[in-house]
């Protein structure tokens, strides 16, 4: 199962993945649109936070709208989706997301947009 | 529906409408339906009604009032059904928010009972484009009524072929309602049983489709015999099929801010319910041990508060037969997830013998009042009388507090095995409790005479069999003629007033007080107490008008919330119903205001009650089994507690008293006390001290119209 990586080490928060991910899915740059998210401390220490395809998330799905796929990624089917949000307030890390713009929940499903785009090759997709 | 898989029914009335959009929580009308001469018509939500009585149970007693006459018996057939969840109801972030409210005039009470009921109904009737149903009159022949939304096409129909047992219902509804299977998640049916047409104690079915197990589940409205009055008007099942739920189905003013607590409340049950409650697991049987270690679990017929059996039925022994790891909402969004089942359970008696089921429960309730208040400690017997009182459309309550006071009249002799024709109903004997059961289903027998419940035995014991009129009223855990839920409330003066001082009977939905006054000691003096009774009430109430389920309210706190003012209120989650409402409705409203909200259709209740005939003083009147020992035993069995009232609080030299004069002291003394604490709860309330709301009190809450005001105004 391919899935996203990234090393903090190499990260210099420069939040184009943001921008990538949310221009990608939702068509404008906007950080509370993105699947990933990164996040610097007070000490000036980044990190990130993105799905790392657990599946916890399928079992606390009430209408099964949350399924792996033949890949191993979690997947949402928009379709089946009532908004109920149960995805996002039991994800461990949170990597389920969530926008008053929608009413379905969305997430990182190693699509690798900001792999290409990361000018420091902090991101990469790795097979786990 | 299609109509090649549907068995062709005799159409008795049609009517073609457009789905009103919901536009924050409201379709702005009511479907209204009359099974005498097969009208179906709409009507519209009025302002008044929006703003007075908000939905839900509000909606259920307006429409009622303006329904019914003076004298309308339950059985007459302008006694109506009538089902609202409320503007909230059908939201999916927040959790328990798909509560349905069922009102009508109760065949035990004769005044108006409001039933709680989750599954998906109240939601689904709403996106059909109905902000509530009335089903009047009665049909000739019996009918189904169906709803079907995405047709815009109501009917009523002859209905010869469908099943009345409710388990039956969920088969029928699944494979000939629905086509295919994305068909049968927004759809529903309500339904009642066999037993509801051969009892007083009938309760209604509201069913929702499990998409894991692929099958029908039921909750229920238990209390107050509303099975029995739908079978009266000889309906089999209500059922609704609206479009796809989404997020935004109640189109709400500001989704943001529901989202927000919405996503917040999963999160906080996701942290900390494993450590609280653990209702994700157990549901509700986690009350079993704490109520057996705090001596409140009704056992033999509420004579003793313990058991050494009680761990037999507690939840450690319910999580084993749960089939965990499922998302057992019985709404989308509830992550609190209470609505757990036993599945294959293979029953073994009755006309279903031998089929594996599902069983969904048991329910504190339900394990306390068919389990330790009738002496049974089994789980499979506890199994075998929920799944039939579902199916057979009895409430499980009723049933176990009316077994358990049949026993008690068995062992002291009122009762034998000639009069109960053969049944042997001794505390702990489930296989009679069963066949009583049985009985009821079929309509025969001792059941039959059992199923008119306890205020109707007790006058049937005393007539035929010449007992003891007092020793019957004492003993009969019954009040307005509904039998009590279970918890014991003798020791607790508070909780005495919680079930006795309420509009509907002895029932839960209003006071729960039990951890306050009795294990945490918060209400020591009669204001105290009189507040409580005033507030939790009120705020309980308010969950019936918007469609919430009051579970995620507090058995599930914030980490923090014992810092808080008052803990007992759970605060944040105050807030976060206000939140919601506010973000729904787009009527902003205050913490305070919910109370306001709720007093409102509290008080037009009594004036119901009072309206046809009841709601006074002694309405409220409770038997002495709710407040004190009735017999020898039940005093030596807290022998040392009950002497020290007598001498701390009344100063009596024990050593020249025997047991009986004890008993009498104690007796005069706590019968004395709740009539002082009806005195300081009407006072609380704004009522007279012969509980009739004044007028002051009704035009404060800007219900004072003419028809209303006319009913109080003899008793000023």
């Amino acid at each position: 199962m391919k899935v996203l990586s990234y090393d903090p080490e190499l990260c210099v928060g420069c939040y184009i993945c943001e921008e990538v991910c949310s221009d990608t899915w939702f068509k404008v740059a906007d950080a509370e649109k993105s699947s990933i998210r990164i996040h610097e401390n007070g000490e000036g220490n980044l990190s990130a936070v993105f799905c790392n395809q657990c599946g916890e998330c399928i079992e606390v799905c009430l209408t099964q709208a949350l399924y792996r796929d033949r890949k191993g990624i979690v997947r949402l089917r928009k379709k089946l989706c009532v908004g109920c949000l149960s995805c996002v307030g039991f994800c461990p890390y949170p990597a389920m997301f969530y926008h008053p713009d929608q009413t379905e929940p969305f997430k990182c499903i190693s699509c690798g947009k900001c792999v290409e785009e990361c000018p420091a090759d902090a991101l990469a997709i790795v097979d786990q | 529906m299609s109509e090649e898989t549907r068995t062709p029914r005799r159409v008795l009335a049609e009517y073609t409408y457009q789905v009103s959009p919901v536009e924050r929580g409201y379709t702005g009308q009511t479907l209204y339906v009359n099974l005498s001469d097969n009208t179906i018509a709409a009507r519209p939500v009025t302002d008044v009604m929006k703003e007075k009585f908000v939905g839900g149970r509000g909606f259920g007693l307006w429409l009622l009032w303006h329904g019914v006459k003076d004298d309308t018996k339950w059985n007459d057939s302008e006694n109506e059904i009538i089902i609202s969840s409320g503007p909230c109801g059908g939201i999916t972030q927040y959790p328990g928010s798909g509560k349905s409210l069922v009102v009508s005039i109760s065949p035990l009470t004769n005044v108006v009972i409001d039933s709680n009921v989750g599954g998906h109904f109240g939601p689904l009737l709403k996106f059909a484009g109905w902000d509530a149903i009335e089903v009047q009159g009665r049909a000739e022949k019996d009918v189904i009524v169906v709803i079907d939304g995405p047709n815009g096409r109501i009917t009523i129909e002859e209905a010869p072929d469908v099943p009345v047992d409710t388990h039956l219902v969920g088969h029928w509804l699944v494979e000939q309602m629905a086509e295919k299977e994305e068909d049968r998640y927004f759809m529903s049916a309500v339904s009642a049983g066999t037993g509801s047409e051969n009892t007083r104690i009938g309760c209604l079915n509201f069913s929702l489709y499990d998409r894991k197990r692929k099958a029908s589940r039921f909750k229920q409205a238990g209390r107050g015999g509303i099975g029995t009055v739908f079978r009266d008007k000889r309906v089999k099942a209500l059922v609704v099929r609206s479009g796809p739920v989404r997020g935004d189905s109640n189109h709400p003013a500001d989704p943001a801010r529901i989202a927000r607590v919405g996503a917040k409340m999963h999160k906080e049950i996701h942290d900390h319910d494993d450590e609280q409650c653990r209702m994700r697991k157990r549901g509700t049987s986690y009350l079993v041990q704490i109520m057996n270690d705090y001596d409140l679990l009704p056992t033999h017929n509420f004579r003793f508060g313990s058991h050494p059996d009680a761990p037999r039925i507690n939840s450690d022994v319910w999580e084993q037969r749960f089939t965990l790891g499922l998302p057992d909402g019985c709404w989308y969004g509830c992550t609190l997830a209470c609505s757990h089942a036993v599945d294959g359970y293979t029953l073994r008696t009755g006309p279903y013998k031998g089929q594996a089921v599902i069983v969904d429960g048991p329910e504190y309730e339900t394990i306390a009042g068919v389990g330790s208040n009738c002496g049974v400690f089994d789980p499979d017997a506890i199994l075998e009388i929920n799944f039939y009182c579902d199916t057979y459309g009895i409430d499980t309550i009723s049933f176990g507090t009316l077994t358990a006071f049949v026993m008690e009249c068995y062992e002291a002799g009122v009762l034998d095995e000639e009069k109960t024709g053969g049944l042997e109903l001794r505390f702990g004997n489930g296989e009679a409790a069963i066949e009583l059961l049985h009985q009821m289903g079929r309509g025969e027998g001792f059941g039959k005479i059992a199923g008119q419940g306890i205020r109707r035995m007790k006058e049937h014991f005393v007539k035929e069999y010449g007992a003891d009129p007092q020793f019957l009223q004492d003993i009969g855990m019954e009040a307005k003629g509904l039998e009590y839920s279970e918890y014991v409330t003798k020791e607790s003066l508070a909780q005495q007033g919680g079930y006795g001082l309420t509009n509907k009977g002895p029932q839960h939905d209003e006071a729960w007080l039990i951890f306050m006054d009795q294990v945490s000691n918060l209400l020591p003096t009669f204001e105290d107490k009189a507040e409580a009774l005033h507030y939790f009430p009120m705020w309980r109430t308010w969950f019936g008008l918007c469609g919430f389920c009051k579970l995620p309210w507090n058995d599930i706190t914030p980490p923090d919330n014992a810092q808080t003012d008052e803990p007992a209120k759970v605060p944040e989650h105050v807030q976060n119903y206000v939140d919601i409402f506010s973000g729904v409705t787009g009527r902003e409203i205050t913490k305070e205001d919910t109370v306001t909200m709720s007093e409102t259709v509290y008080n037009f209740q009594r004036v119901f009650n009072i309206r046809l005939g009841y709601g006074r003083r002694d309405h409220d009147d409770i038997p002495y089994r709710s407040v004190g020992p009735v017999t020898v035993e039940e005093y030596e069995s807290r022998a040392e507690r009950y002497d020290e009232q007598l001498r701390d609080i009344l100063g009596l030299d024990l050593e020249k008293m025997d047991t009986g004069e004890k008993m009498a002291a104690l007796r005069e003394y706590r019968e004395r006390q709740y009539e002082k604490l009806k005195d300081a709860v009407y006072k609380r309330r704004g009522w007279t001290p012969d509980a009739v709301p004044t007028v002051e009190t009704l035009k404060q809450l800007g219900i004072d119209f003419p028809d209303v005001v006319a009913v109080v105004e003899p008793y000023q």
